[in-house]
């Protein structure tokens, strides 16, 4: 790893103010990808400012309409929370089911999101439900949020405060891991809102990042089952092409896992 | 270069560092705590879990300025004297290591899966949750067979306090 300077900050407004000082200066939260990235010098941030210990960052709030989850909240602390658990289980699901127990414990969702890596399994979730993003300077909605891959709407110094989810009538996650990295080769999270609309992510799956299956939306939305997917068929433009899997592979993971979601759903 | 204090096996020990030491190395190379591993080097391989305030974390993937005042449990604070922590003993017992090399973090992880799995554990679970730290050596079907005999001596030990 090359020399940086690291601060920990206080607070939101005292992160800002160290970031801005720094000459290319980078956040830090659970550190469970940047810290790889620095020790392999593909990043060399010239100051890190640890978020992790800001009070006002942590905790997850659950309402009657809405769950929200402070940006800071370890991925263990979220898969775990009671009433997360009846208010959108497959969100809770969902964080248990990222990396491996020991990054649980420091990944958080504000990291997450703020990398976008095209595998991560939070944008399917917040694309799914059609979350809004929140920051310190602004409101973002999911579909705004993601830009790409490792890209999103985040300004240069803009720290990600909480993320709100509106709670659905029902929804479901399920992810195709890659059998050595446990990355997700596909996951896709199916969502149907109160009022009757569906949405559906996928992660893993596109060359430029979480997207939504147009496809599948409108099949659940004639009819919520797994069968409602059997005659669908997904495009594989644009889908990712790898040694792990072709893009019409991961087309039809797509709709399987899709398919599983939906079995799943509560 | 920074000025920390933590922790380590219930001393509180401190230090001036540069910014970018991971725990890792501070506990090897400041602290001469060799028992946790550095293995992979990309946060896979689970060798350097310790356990900070409680949970296990990869000690290779975490700056030592973010445990700055926390408490730090490392495979050397496990066992009380000469007595072995009953995971390390079902390790020893099941021949649940060849090499070693992954052992500290293997125990590690181990004790924090019974810790939060309590009287559940099952093999499967066992399996999936050991997902972050890799052997080359036993082929996992021994260390599996120690991690559930030791959370059935843990719970043994816990309902007799």
């Amino acid at each position: 790893m090359y020399e940086t300077h690291y601060h920990r900050a206080s607070s939101v407004d005292d992160a800002a103010a160290q970031f801005a000082k720094g000459s290319e200066a980078k956040y830090l939260s659970g550190g469970q990808t940047l810290l790889p990235v620095m020790k392999q010098r593909l990043a060399a941030p010239s100051d890190v400012i640890d978020l992790a210990k800001i009070p006002a960052l942590i905790g997850v709030e659950v309402g009657g309409d809405s769950v929200t989850i402070k940006a800071a909240t370890p991925h263990y602390d979220v898969s775990t929370n009671a009433a997360l658990q009846k208010a959108i289980p497959a969100l809770a699901a969902l964080a248990g089911m990222i990396g491996d127990p020991a990054v649980r414990y420091r990944g958080t969702i504000g990291g997450s999101l703020a990398n976008n890596d095209p595998a991560a399994d939070y944008p399917a979730a917040v694309l799914a439900l059609d979350a809004t993003v929140k920051t310190n300077k602004r409101s973002i909605s999911a579909t705004d949020f993601f830009k790409g891959l490792f890209s999103t709407a985040l300004e240069d110094g803009e720290i990600i405060t909480a993320v709100t989810f509106p709670i659905p009538a029902k929804a479901g996650y399920a992810k195709f891991r890659h059998p050595a990295s446990r990355f997700a080769l596909t996951g896709v999270f199916v969502a149907q809102t109160k009022s009757g609309e569906v949405r559906v992510a996928a992660t893993g799956a596109s060359a430029s990042g979480v997207m939504r299956v147009p496809a599948i939306e409108q099949a659940l939305k004639a009819n919520w089952s797994a069968s409602a997917l059997d005659g669908v068929s997904v495009s594989a433009d644009g889908l990712m092409a790898d040694l792990h899997g072709a893009a019409d592979y991961r087309a039809n993971l797509i709709k399987v896992m899709a398919q599983r979601a939906v079995k799943d759903a509560a | 270069m920074t000025a920390i204090s933590l922790t380590v096996n219930g001393k509180v020990v401190s230090g001036n560092v540069e910014d970018r030491t991971l725990l890792v190395h501070f506990l090897r190379d400041h602290l001469n705590l060799t028992g946790t591993h550095v293995g992979c080097d990309t946060s896979q391989c689970g060798a350097c879990v310790v356990h900070v305030d409680g949970r296990a974390v990869k000690s290779c993937t975490t700056l030592v300025g973010q445990v700055d005042g926390a408490s730090v449990t490392t495979i050397e604070g496990l066992s009380h004297g000469d007595e072995l922590h009953p995971m390390q003993a079902a390790f020893r017992d099941n021949h649940g290591l060849q090499c070693g090399y992954c052992t500290p973090g293997m125990i590690m992880s181990a004790v924090d899966i019974v810790q939060r799995h309590g009287g559940k554990l099952d093999e499967a679970t066992v399996r999936h949750e050991l997902e972050g730290n890799i052997c080359r050596c036993t082929g996992y079907h021994n260390i599996v067979k120690s991690v559930l005999d030791a959370a059935g001596r843990m719970n043994t030990a816990q309902a007799a306090e």
